[in-house]
């Protein structure tokens, strides 16, 4: 029993002098504590009183090497964005998500997290579709089918919680696997696998399946919620996916919804197709018309469909009789801001800003002071490269994750000839 | 402590000369202003609590005017009118000649260049509202009113969309009262996703009662009142090579650029259709190098 011998010699070496005893022999965590004293950055204000970390420094600093990651990767070889998603997200309920390391149960905090999941999908992605399969009991169903509507997968995910069983990783990339091939070719193919088991029991080679999604374009990415396995890291290696390993229930919600914008598309994933799409006008106020999805008669509000002129309630939605894609514009603009993202900000010491010609020192957009409270000094903030325009660190972080806009570039009119050099 | 029954108005202005020096309807600027000036008032008059904003959307610019939580923005009244009104007209004055001054250099500019720069002002407003918003858990319940009267601009289409949906994501609703010539689709858009109102006045010589009996009260009361409904807002999209009204199109699965008819390319992201990107790429490298 290797590892508690290693245990009770460790226990003996931190009786005798914590700094003699060299870091192979320390468990993981008390090498966190060696470099990083996070106790001693506590400071006492004249009273005596404790005074409160300044976070906020810390987390954009966190939030701009995401962002720098993210905009490097993309700008490095031109990699398109997979607007036109089908993703089938499944879920394993075997006998190891009945684990309560998370609070209540694992399953619990799954469904919670996927509810919201699901929900942030369709608002970045409106055009895109879901499908839910569980494991359980060592095989893998398929609970709703690939559809766009959020409600019906929700209520079908909250009514089928119990688990049970084995879980078996290739009878759910093999069921994945057949609904994906089904779909038109311009669609992008994802699987997103919540795996809490440690081990998979399967029917045949697994090897065989992960070279079969491989071979189809399915791009598998696993969150796992024990530890992490050398089938799983295998196989997002070999389809493109990404492997992550959940420490808590914060942070599997937050690499839970890094999966809701679209991922980098390889070019060779993509072929690139024109769909026809209908845009329908509503209906006028007070026609009655017999609505093609609860066969129900409905007056007013609805749509009605270009092509064979039946009536639907919401969009975006497929015609029932014609197949045709019905979208409305605000359903395509959702995603334009993927096409068109802003740079991020450039960083501007407080020294910078100081020495900076700019009369009033106040964020452009939301005209907070950019001094530090209490004192005359500057502060940290950002600019844009394109405006010049000095922003505050939480305007920065808005702007970038949910305006997609630089108010300065915004409030700028650029002439014709200008804006011919920009684009180019 | 705030009751839920106080407001923050953000109120964006359209002062682009353009529209204003063209504008063939019964309400010149001057008196556009004098209606708003007396609105802010009845605003401000509602309740001590009540906090209004002021941005200017220019032609070549956007700016504030006016905030009435900063210091220096408050001043004692003295004579016969408010000194709020005053404070605002001089403020008005300034962004305007700094406006003109800003374009005085670009020549020839024909009836598209008529918009103003409302993605601007709106991408402002909106940060402002995060800033309250974090201030902390005592906040006026924030909205935007677009008082505007120049015709969309299609450059900015994608800028006010982005806009229009972080406001709905903070529910942020965006009313407009539009005083120009026809409809705009951008803000009538804009208040239906963000669950706002438009209005656009029948006679403009009564504008202030427009504004008083719609957008004055604040948005805890509105569900007792009986607002102006959305009648029509046309959702088509338009084809990106003829700017026209289609409803039905193609969509490129790439970039989602809209064409009416189908293409063997696609102008936006020059992806080839029916072909695997990396396929294409390299078929274009040889015919290159072929000839």
């Amino acid at each position: 029993m290797n590892n508690s011998e290693k245990k009770r010699m460790n226990g003996e070496a931190e009786e005798e002098n914590e700094e003699d005893v060299e870091d192979e022999g320390r468990d993981a965590w008390e090498r966190t504590y060696t470099d990083e004293r996070s106790w001693e950055a506590l400071e006492e204000d004249e009273s005596g009183l404790l005074q409160p970390i300044d976070n906020k420094a810390i987390y954009h600093s966190q939030y701009r090497r995401r962002l720098q990651s993210l905009s490097a990767t993309s700008a490095a070889s031109r990699i398109q964005k997979g607007l036109i998603r089908f993703l089938c997200v499944v879920v394993d309920l075997s006998k190891a998500a009945g684990e309560m390391d998370f609070k209540p149960s694992r399953m619990a905090v799954i469904a919670k997290h996927v509810e919201a999941f699901i929900r942030e999908f369709f608002d970045q992605n409106p055009l895109s579709q879901i499908g839910l399969v569980i494991i359980k009991d060592g095989v893998a169903q398929s609970l709703t089918e690939l559809g766009g509507s959020p409600e019906a997968h929700i209520k079908a995910l909250m009514g089928k919680l119990g688990c049970a069983g084995d879980s078996s990783l290739q009878n759910a990339l093999e069921l994945v696997h057949d609904t994906l091939h089904k779909i038109p070719s311009y669609g992008h193919r994802e699987v997103l696998i919540l795996y809490s088991a440690l081990s998979t029991c399967d029917p045949g080679d697994i090897m065989e399946t992960i070279q079969k999604c491989k071979k189809a374009k399915l791009r598998c990415s696993v969150i796992g919620l024990s530890a992490e396995m050398f089938v799983c890291k295998h196989l997002c290696q070999e389809t493109g996916g990404s492997y992550m390993v959940a420490l808590d229930e914060g942070h599997f919600k937050e690499l839970l919804l890094e999966h809701a914008p679209p991922p980098p598309a390889l070019a060779e994933f993509a072929i690139a197709n024109l769909i026809k799409m209908g845009f329908p006008q509503r209906a006028a106020e007070g026609s009655i018309a017999i609505c093609s999805c609860h066969r129900e008669a409905k007056v007013g509000e609805g749509y009605i469909c270009p092509r064979c002129k039946a009536r639907v309630c919401e969009l975006p939605t497929e015609c029932r009789f014609c197949g045709l894609t019905l979208v409305s514009s605000p359903h395509l603009a959702r995603s334009y801001h993927h096409l068109f993202p802003i740079e991020p900000f450039t960083e501007v010491s407080a020294r910078q800003l100081e020495l900076s010609r700019v009369a009033s020192k106040t964020c452009f957009s939301c005209r907070e002071s950019l001094l530090t409270p209490g004192t005359n000094k500057a502060g940290p903030c950002a600019a844009c490269t394109k405006c010049k325009q000095y922003f505050c660190l939480d305007c920065d972080i808005y702007i970038h994750e949910s305006l997609h806009n630089c108010p300065g570039c915004e409030s700028r009119r650029i002439t014709p000839a200008a804006a011919s050099v920009t684009m180019s | 402590s705030f009751s839920d029954d106080v407001s923050l108005l953000v109120v964006l202005i359209d002062t682009n000369p353009f529209f204003w020096s063209t504008s063939s309807s019964s309400l010149n600027f001057h008196q556009f202003v004098s209606h708003v000036l007396v609105f802010l008032d009845l605003i401000v008059r509602l309740s001590q609590l009540n906090q209004i904003v002021v941005i200017a959307t220019g032609h070549n610019t956007c700016d504030y005017i006016y905030d009435s939580s900063l210091d220096t923005d408050q001043v004692t009244g003295e004579g016969e009118l408010p000194a709020l009104y005053s404070f605002v007209l001089q403020r008005l004055e300034e962004f305007v000649n700094k406006d003109e001054k800003l374009g005085a250099k670009q020549e020839g500019l024909s009836e598209k260049r008529a918009s103003s720069l409302l993605s601007g002002s709106l991408s402002m407003a909106l940060c402002y509202i995060q800033r309250v918003f974090r201030s902390g858990p005592l906040h006026p319940q924030p909205r935007i009113l677009c008082l505007q009267g120049s015709p969309d601009g299609s450059e900015q289409y994608v800028s006010i969309m982005n806009a229009i949906f972080s406001a709905q994501r903070s529910m942020v609703p965006i009313d407009c009262c539009y005083v120009g010539s026809h409809n705009s689709a951008f803000l009538q858009q804009a208040s239906y996703i963000t669950g706002g109102v438009y209005v656009k006045p029948q006679h403009l010589e009564g504008l202030y009662q427009y504004l008083a009996t719609v957008f004055a009260v604040d948005l805890h009361s509105r569900s007792f009142l009986q607002l102006p409904r959305p009648a029509g807002v046309d959702f088509r999209a338009s084809c990106f090579c003829h700017k026209t009204t289609i409803d039905m199109g193609y969509v490129c699965s790439v970039c989602l650029s809209i064409f009416c008819k189908h293409h063997d390319k696609c102008s936006t992201c020059g992806s080839v259709f029916g072909k695997a990107q990396l396929d294409a790429a390299s078929d274009r490298k040889r015919k290159a190098s072929e000839s």
